[in-house]
């Protein structure tokens, strides 16, 4: 490594609160957009207890499969950004005091991998806390993608059934989604190294 | 399913990953610090090509900033109390090239040591005259730039009187979703360092002390605020395309 030397992670605290939520974070998309889903679920720690100073971050697609971002390399043979211009693909959410989050968002599509692959479609989800010195990133997929997800490099990466199915989410009424991310213990979600 | 042809199927796409720091953050779970005994994940971790969704983020720029956010000392009617500073530096990536027109978010307690928060029950004084929060984009060089006052050390229950050395909380996003960094900026010469198990939790020495701002004397203004310079660095691209073996592990 040649460059300057890296800056370290410190844990976001018990405060942040009076920062970092935004009035419309939530809100991927606006509130009743044509096709928004929206994924609710609760931070669990250790204890089975809600986390209620939590802080959820999501990334992810568009249903077009794009992303506003000029690194994506395949947004030199398309024009930049999506064909929807309200939709962000940046959601961000506090818990509430039942550790509870909720963010409305569009379906994203699936990706290619870079190698011939596909990735099933899937948010990328950063939660960050008072007690988690680093954040700690995951994904949420889908329920009703089996196919895309049997076919999905990371899912297949894991080998217990019982660790994948932590990152998909459980399907709700129509439109809704529910994802808990559990810390640690029985059932603990499937964290990265990203 | 509503998709496009190109964004699937598609062939070869080249990705440029990122480095993955190693040594430079502090474990998930670190006996000190209390609060992570039932937070830190207990599983090891799965790794995550970069692939897409990793190598791109969230670009948040000036909608979300107006230029007097970055001055937390004119936010209300009146001065705030406490010592006024500056605290300014460049957003970098680990090739040192600089983070350009990138959303920083700070917050922090008064001088007194009180945030400005429901749950802090510190008993010292609030500030009518002061939030402690800031907002700002970092310039064309990858500068940020706050004025604001010198954050008090605040007590906290983690053990028998543990105190935080004064910080300034820090949030950045770069330019991917690897990059997202959430921080804190010390300031020199706090004898509570040493004793901070959040600061301590920082696992190489050096890396540690680059959470500590520099006093300068060339940033401060004469007759009206102390100077503090501290860069932040986030990860670097890798020098290869492609991951040597990050595929299915
Ligand atoms: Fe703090």
């Amino acid at each position: 490594m040649t460059g300057p030397p890296l800056t370290p992670s410190q844990t976001v605290g018990p405060f942040f609160a009076i920062c970092l939520p935004w009035p419309d974070g939530p809100q991927v998309v606006p509130e009743g957009s044509p096709g928004a889903i929206v994924i609710t679920g609760r931070v669990l720690d250790g204890a089975g207890e809600p986390v209620p100073d939590a802080l959820i971050e999501t990334w992810q697609a568009g249903p077009d499969g794009t992303f506003a971002h000029p690194d994506d390399p395949r947004t030199v043979t398309r024009a930049a950004g999506h064909a929807d211009a309200a939709f962000r693909g940046f959601g961000r959410c506090p818990t509430g005091a039942d550790g509870e989050y909720r963010i409305v968002t569009l379906r994203p599509a699936p990706l290619p991998c870079g190698d011939g692959r596909t990735q099933a479609p899937h948010l990328d989800v950063s939660v960050f806390a008072r007690g988690l010195l680093d954040r700690v990133v995951t994904r949420i997929y889908f329920p009703d993608e089996e196919e895309a997800n049997a076919a999905d490099p990371i899912l297949l990466s894991l080998s217990e059934r019982s660790r994948r199915a932590t990152l998909i989410a459980a399907p709700g009424t129509a439109g809704e989604f529910r994802f808990d991310i559990r810390l640690q213990g029985e059932g603990e979600t499937v964290f990265f190294d990203v | 399913m509503s998709t496009d042809e190109p964004a699937t199927g598609e062939g070869a796409v080249t990705l440029r990953p990122y480095q993955r720091p190693r040594g430079v953050h502090p474990p998930a779970d670190f006996a000190p610090y209390k609060s992570s005994a039932l937070r830190a994940p207990s599983q090891p971790l799965v790794l995550l090509p970069h692939r897409l969704t990793e190598i791109t983020g969230p670009l948040l720029g000036e909608e979300r900033v107006k230029p007097a956010d970055a001055d937390l000392t004119t936010q209300h009617a009146g001065e705030p109390q406490g010592e006024r500073i500056i605290v300014t530096g460049r957003l970098l990536d680990g090739d040192g090239r600089p983070v350009r027109r990138s959303l920083v978010e700070i917050w922090q307690t008064n001088a007194a040591g009180r945030y400005l928060h429901p749950v802090d029950q510190h008993p010292a004084p609030l500030d009518p005259n002061f939030t402690g929060v800031g907002r700002c984009i970092t310039d064309d060089e990858g500068r940020y730039r706050f004025v604001t006052i010198k954050p008090g050390s605040y007590p906290w229950r983690n053990h028998p009187n543990a105190w935080r050395p004064a910080h300034i909380h820090f949030s950045v996003f770069g330019r991917s979703f690897t990059q997202r960094l959430i921080t804190q900026m010390y300031f020199p010469g706090d004898p509570l360092q040493p004793l901070d198990p959040v600061f301590n939790s920082v696992p190489d020495t050096r890396a540690r002390q680059r959470l500590v701002a520099r006093f300068d004397i060339g940033l401060t203004e004469p007759q009206w605020a102390l100077g503090y310079s501290w860069d932040i660095v986030l990860r670097g691209r890798d020098a290869t395309p492609f991951e040597p073996d990050g595929d299915d592990r």
